[in-house]
């Protein structure tokens, strides 16, 4: 099992919806984020285009995050998900500092913070907060090695791309394009 | 042209640039490096069974490695941002983490320090003056004695006592220890950025050697200055002419990597090649910190007189700078945005 | 009785849709949500108040009983399941410690200057009571008039009848969708409201003129629009900026501001010239065809072209996408429409290019809503005294269509300039920041000044409540029972909302202050009733259910009662004009000596060095209701204005900085506003978020972060149909220097 998601640039409007979703479904403290909203605008007026998707922590299979921990708080659970125990973690920042993303901060109680991919939802059989809220229905999480998940069979009709693959974290959140 | 607008984020320390490290982290790696430097020529000179004649650099330079390493560990844990959990740091090793291996090396090293400078106390500092408070903690560990030797205190543990012959007797063993847990400690320093792909500017193998070198550097100008003996002094003076062009070798190198590199690379070398680091670090870093001194070093080989003193702060602060530098420059430079 | 279809069509003319008393559908298991972990925490149904779609959700509480999320209601048809931005991010309306937290008074102090004194509600109602007593007595309750928005306002809309006074109004018509509730009623005899009946969901072609959909965050309108997306459905977008639906869309034509109309009649002409147009619809159900043919003759796309700056062939490309997709083609007939003073017009060539296209009443073009109706508790049933005057009397003759109040006339009604019979001397503002929503500010402030009285109800200290000589603080709507929400959507829903926190400090609800003032002011026999549980149980009875079921279920889903959403085949249909028809040709606006087709007029354009004010939303934020909200503006703490780079470059601007802007009359902004220079907006343009630029210091997160896009508007284009207020008629100029330290110094 490996959970991943798919994301639909075509369809997102950059509401950040997914961002205070996440927000308050897991208490992230205001001035913090765990996911967050990347408009590319090319080109000149009026020949444009305009790329927007939703970013957070790639939940990668190769996790620099979690090798350069030094206590092991940063782990792997089931499904490939990538979490930090707190009381596990002394701060020191280097997970930060691995992480091609910037997918990670320092919570205000001095722990490292990142997306969970909600796994305390996911448990339960619901889709992670931010999927769950999105109005433009452009977000879909899954499992990819199942070729029946509506994310495999996405990946498989549609192009898509990984974000800065030359950072050679393999990546599991994947944006149709 | 391309506009990159990023809506629903602006951490702390992460946004809009990161600076998760700071001073507390360079000045780690500094410091650690000096020692690291520092342990290496102690320990080389003793394994030549040169410690006589290079006594600065075998028994008085030592004296800095306990004090650089503790003072860099408490740089460290200030940065920590959940510092009342640091000892998780010693619940397990985890060699895929630099910081771990780090931490254990430091938690090895320290007190060996600190016994290296013991094995050497008798022959450096024979007469202390025992009278007063100006003993502190030591007295906690020697006594007065008045033999009418050439040595006016002893320990005041007989196990001391004993474990100091034993220390000396295996000189040479522990001499080899030191070696490789500096190497170890240099190398750790040196690796430690280059350990994070994810940024493209420490993302280069050439790092690990340029700090290791840099390292050895400020070791060797802090063997200069403390040193009274002039062979001394001149030897360290070479061997840092030496490594100085090294780490010569080694910029350009590191700098014409980048340019050759991936695109993110090569937008990397551009903050120093007329980008916002461009005057800090080719005037402060390589002008003051190694053209001078390098200059100056060969000055004094072809017999002219030069004061140690400028030459050896001039290279400890460029290895200072240089760090400053890479830790906040490294952290401008993303993959992405 | 057999209803027919003709029965129908005139019973949703009188506005409400076809009424469900149909059993309803429900459940007690029904939703598919569950709290999540049924031991912690706690939900509670409520409708969302951030804006006036008013999505129904629940509202969870955490361990502690403090409100956690709100999360939308999967049985209802305005969110889905999923709430907007701002709906989800409503938490902070609650936790924002800036709130109104007790009534205040204004005093003048020793020294003559003015100040607010907190109060008891006691206090405070008497004094209200006894203040409005007198002037209705002087005056006439006439003289009273109340703004208003949201469901609030409608506790104090039966305050204002039962006093006997009508004069009531909210921007959200004049300043909103009024030319476009006038051009749909003319046309097709039937107003759009809210939700707009749009089939987007079944649609192949959608084309917005101006409404940005996606920053216009109109949860259920994304929704589909997305599910367009998704079916490879054709968006055409008409914006002079780039905006967010403009980057998704199939044809994006750029349009140069104010000349949309020129556009509009060229459509109809390559539509109606390339035959393109639904013929049999058009001959059973349309009058005035003919007419229109020969009159939109000369609108050729080449004469548009020069109008518009658009290129000629994307015209007629445009045209003939709308035409291969109808009737499942929608023509949006957008929602704040208010724009150049011509507007009812403009909302006419786009209901007459929907007739053409024979999208009205068409499945994937506009269907027919349906709402619930409910029972009326008893003192609901009380008839009203009879007004002697209203707002339409204010300026007679004027403005002969304006269906709903005119919040505009009440100000001029207001206004000491005012020299007629029917002089408003006292306000009431029940959920709208006028200042921040009228255009002509300066001219709403005199009106204020005018007043011999203000009473402002509101939740925060925004800009009108400064104004007030008594402020009372509001519960937010998570803290406080409501009006039921009676939505008009493809199936009619009832949807409950009930408090799930107690309120903060001493804000109470909308209907509590209400009642207590009808109390005082001895109309009890409108109040007769202890607690909003009653009225709700009352109105909830005729359904069948119970305020405890209705807890339980959070809305109730009701049938439709005839399969009538869509017109069907063969159908007799009268449409509620004049002549029956779809009015192509309007006899309505002909007699009352207005064009009957729709007329390009050119408009001002920006001297030179200004720039066309473009104004819009944000998706994060809802008007000015929003930017102090702690969640909502952690996502967007401050607007940009958006200059194109070649004007930036021109004025040496750059991204980033802070300037300030100067309208075409020398109104000059409060405060800066920093740059975004951007591709996406036209060089004759610049592009202003709404809401923005708040100058009460008592916003301790939105206080002088941007500037206020009303302040600049101070030029008015009145639509001389039903007098909405044009708005996008003013232009802007940079000033890099703070233009107020050389006044000072
Ligand atoms: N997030 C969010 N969503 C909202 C609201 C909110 O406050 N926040 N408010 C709601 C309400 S009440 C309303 S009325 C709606 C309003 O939403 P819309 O009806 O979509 O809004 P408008 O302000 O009419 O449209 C703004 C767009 O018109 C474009 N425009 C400007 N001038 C012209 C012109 O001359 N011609 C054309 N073709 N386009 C032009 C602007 O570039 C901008 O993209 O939004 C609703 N949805
Ligand atoms: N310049 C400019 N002006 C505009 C527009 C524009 O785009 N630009 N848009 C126009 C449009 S489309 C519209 S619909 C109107 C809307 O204009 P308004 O109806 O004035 O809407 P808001 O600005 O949201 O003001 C809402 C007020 O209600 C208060 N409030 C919020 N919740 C509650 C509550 O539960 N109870 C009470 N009592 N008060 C509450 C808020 O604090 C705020 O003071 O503005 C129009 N005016
Ligand atoms: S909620 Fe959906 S549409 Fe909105 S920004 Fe997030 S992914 Fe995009
Ligand atoms: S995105 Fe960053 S934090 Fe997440 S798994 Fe990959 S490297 Fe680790
Ligand atoms: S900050 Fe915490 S999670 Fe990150 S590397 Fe350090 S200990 Fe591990
Ligand atoms: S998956 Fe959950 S934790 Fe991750 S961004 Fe989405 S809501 Fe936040
Ligand atoms: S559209 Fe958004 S703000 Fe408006 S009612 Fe729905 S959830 Fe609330
Ligand atoms: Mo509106």
């Amino acid at each position: 099992m490996r959970y991943g998601m798919v994301i639909d640039t075509i369809k997102c409007v950059g509401c950040t919806d997914c961002v205070v979703a996440c927000q308050t479904e897991n208490n992230v403290p205001l001035g913090y984020a765990r996911d967050w909203v990347v408009e590319a605008v090319v080109g000149t007026y009026p020949e444009l285009h305009l790329e927007i998707r939703t970013e957070r922590c790639n939940h990668c299979i190769d996790t620099p995050c979690v090798r350069t921990c030094p206590t092991g708080a940063s782990h792997i659970i089931e499904g490939g998900i990538v979490k930090v125990t707190a009381n596990e973690c002394i701060g020191c920042g280097a997970c930060i500092e691995s992480c091609p993303y910037d997918a990670r901060y320092v919570h205000p109680n001095g722990y490292v913070d990142k997306c969970t991919f909600c796994d305390h939802r996911v448990a339960n059989g619901q889709d992670p907060a931010c999927v769950s809220v999105c109005p433009t229905y452009c977000m879909h999480f899954g499992d990819l090695d199942d070729p029946n998940s509506e994310v495999s069979k996405l990946l498989a009709t549609r192009n898509s791309k990984v974000l800065a693959p030359e950072a050679g974290t393999k990546p599991q959140i994947f944006y149709l394009i | 042209m391309e506009e990159i607008i990023v809506s629903g984020r602006s951490i702390p320390h992460v946004d809009p640039i990161l600076d998760i490290w700071g001073l507390p982290i360079s000045l780690y790696l500094f410091l650690g490096g000096l020692a690291a430097g520092i342990t290496i020529f102690a320990a080389v000179v003793t394994i030549l069974k040169k410690d006589e004649q290079y006594s600065t650099a075998a028994k008085i330079a030592p004296i800095i490695t306990p004090i650089a390493l503790a003072v860099g560990l408490l740089f460290l844990l200030v940065d920590l941002h959940h510092i009342l959990y640091a000892w998780q740091l010693f619940t397990t090793i985890r060699l895929d983490s630099p910081m771990s291996w780090g931490a254990w090396t430091l938690l090895i090293i320290t007190p060996l320090s600190i016994i290296w400078v013991a094995m050497h106390m008798k022959s450096i500092m024979p007469m202390l003056n025992m009278g007063g408070c100006c003993l502190g903690v030591l007295g906690f560990f020697i006594v007065e004695k008045n033999d009418g030797s050439q040595v006016n205190w002893e320990w005041r543990y007989p196990f001391l006592i004993n474990f100091e012959k034993f220390v000396i007797a295996q000189k040479q063993v522990f001499a080899w220890i030191m070696l490789v847990l500096g190497l170890v400690v240099g190398v750790y320093t040196g690796i430690l950025l280059s350990a994070f792909n994810a940024r493209p500017l420490w993302n280069t193998a050439i790092l690990g050697p340029l700090f290791l070198t840099s390292g050895l550097s400020t070791g060797a100008a802090a063997i200069m200055w403390l040193s009274s003996d002039h062979h001394e002094v001149k030897l360290f003076s070479k061997i840092d002419l030496f490594l100085i062009l090294i780490e010569l070798f080694l910029i350009v190198h590191m700098i014409m990597g980048f340019r050759a590199g991936s695109e993110i690379q090569i937008y990397a070398a551009t903050f120093f090649l007329g980008g916002d680091f461009t005057v800090i670090f080719w005037v402060f870093f390589v002008g003051l910190g190694l053209l001078i001194p390098l200059v100056l070093e060969s000055m004094e080989l072809v017999g002219k007189k030069v004061p140690v003193a400028i030459v050896a702060f001039l290279i400890l602060s460029g290895g200072l700078l240089f760090r400053i530098i890479m830790v906040d420059a490294g952290q401008v430079i993303r993959f992405l945005y | 009785m057999k209803t027919t279809r003709r029965q129908f069509i005139k019973i949703s003319g009188l506005g409400a849709g076809s009424l469900a008393l149909a059993t309803p559908t429900f459940n007690l298991l029904s939703g598919k949500q569950k709290p999540q972990d049924d031991i912690k925490s706690k939900r509670y149904p409520n409708y969302c108040e951030i804006c006036f779609w008013n999505c129904a959700g629940w509202v969870y509480t955490n361990e502690e009983g403090k409100i956690w999320k709100i999360i939308g209601h999967d049985d209802d048809p305005n969110s889905n399941g999923r709430f907007c931005p701002r709906g989800t991010g409503g938490v902070g309306s609650y936790y924002d410690d800036d709130r109104l937290k007790t009534p205040l008074i204004r005093y003048t102090k020793e020294d003559g200057s003015q100040d607010y004194r907190e109060a008891t509600w006691d206090e405070a109602l008497d004094l209200i009571a006894t203040k409005v007593s007198e002037i209705k007595n002087k005056y006439g309750a006439e003289s009273i008039a109340l703004f208003n928005h949201g469901s609030a306002g409608k506790h104090f809309t039966h305050l204002f009848r039962a006093m006997g006074s009508s004069n009531i109004a909210a921007p959200a018509n004049a300043q909103c969708k009024t030319p476009r509730e006038n051009a749909f009623k003319l046309t097709f005899g039937h107003e759009l409201h809210s939700p707009e009946p749009l089939d987007i969901q079944n649609a192949d072609c959608m084309v917005l003129i101006g409404s940005h959909l996606g920053e216009n965050m109109h949860n259920g309108q994304v929704q589909e629009m997305s599910m367009l997306i998704e079916r490879g459905g054709t968006i055409i977008t008409v914006d002079p900026r780039y905006s967010v639906v403009a980057s998704k869309s199939k044809i994006w034509l750029p349009i140069k501001p104010s000349t949309d109309i020129a556009l509009l009649l060229a459509w109809i002409n390559v539509i109606i010239n390339e035959n393109r147009y639904d013929k049999e619809y058009i001959e059973k159900h349309a009058h005035g065809f003919n007419e229109l043919k020969e009159y939109i003759q000369p609108f050729t796309p080449e004469w548009a072209s020069l109008i518009t700056t658009l290129d000629p062939t994307q015209i007629v490309l445009a045209a003939r996408e709308m035409a291969a997709a109808a009737p499942a083609v929608i023509v949006h007939p957008g929602r704040h429409v208010t724009w150049y003073g011509d507007d009812t017009q403009r909302l006419r060539a786009v209901a007459i290019l929907n007739a053409l296209l024979g999208s009205w009443g068409r499945k994937g073009g506009f269907f027919f809503s349906s709402s619930a109706s409910v029972g009326k508790h008893p003192a609901y049933k009380v008839p009203y005294p009879k007004p002697k005057w209203s707002w339409m009397d204010i300026r007679p003759g004027d403005f002969p269509l304006a269906n709903t109040g005119i919040t505009n006339v009440l100000v001029d009604g207001s206004h000491p300039d005012y020299t007629g019979e029917n002089k408003i001397k006292a306000w009431f503002v029940v959920g709208s920041n006028l200042p921040v929503s009228i255009p002509n500010k300066q001219r709403t402030l005199e009106a204020m000044d005018n007043m011999e009285f203000i009473v402002v109800v509101d939740t925060m200290p925004m800009e009108i409540t400064s104004y007030a000589d008594v402020v009372l603080p509001e519960a937010t709507y998570l803290e406080r029972y409501d009006i039921l929400r009676l939505a008009e959507n493809r199936y009619p829903t009832v949807a409950l909302r009930m408090p799930a926190a107690e309120p903060r400090w001493e804000s109470k609800p909308g209907w509590w202050m209400a009642k207590q003032l009808g109390d005082r002011m001895g109309l009890n026999q409108y109040f007769a009733f202890e607690s909003y549980e009653e009225v709700l149980e009352a109105e909830l009875s005729k359904l069948g259910v119970t305020l405890e079921q209705m807890k339980e279920i959070g809305v109730l889903k009701l049938e439709r009662p005839y399969d009538d959403a869509y017109m069907h085949e063969g159908d007799e249909i009268e449409f509620e004009t004049p002549t029956g028809k779809i009015e192509l040709l309007s006899t309505e606006l002909a007699a009352l000596g207005f064009d009957p087709f729709p007329k390009y007029t050119a408009h001002a354009e920006p001297p030179a060095g200004y720039y066309y004010l473009n104004y819009g939303r944000v998706p994060m934020h809802t008007f000015s209701r929003t930017s102090n909200n702690p969640n909502l503006s952690d996502l967007k703490k401050e607007h940009d204005v958006w200059i194109n780079p070649i004007v930036a470059n021109d004025w040496g601007i750059k991204n980033g900085q802070y300037i300030w802007l100067q309208n075409q009359a020398g109104v000059i902004s409060d405060f800066p506003v920093k740059v975004r220079v951007t591709e996406r907006i036209r060089w004759d343009s610049v592009f202003l978020p709404h809401g923005f630029g708040h100058n009460n210091p008592k916003l301790s997160r939105a206080h002088g972060k941007g500037v206020s896009d009303t302040q600049l508007i101070s030029n008015v284009m009145h639509d001389p149909i039903n007098g909405s207020t044009g708005m996008r008629l003013n232009f802007v100029t940079f000033l890099t220097e703070d233009p107020r330290k050389e006044t000072e110094a």
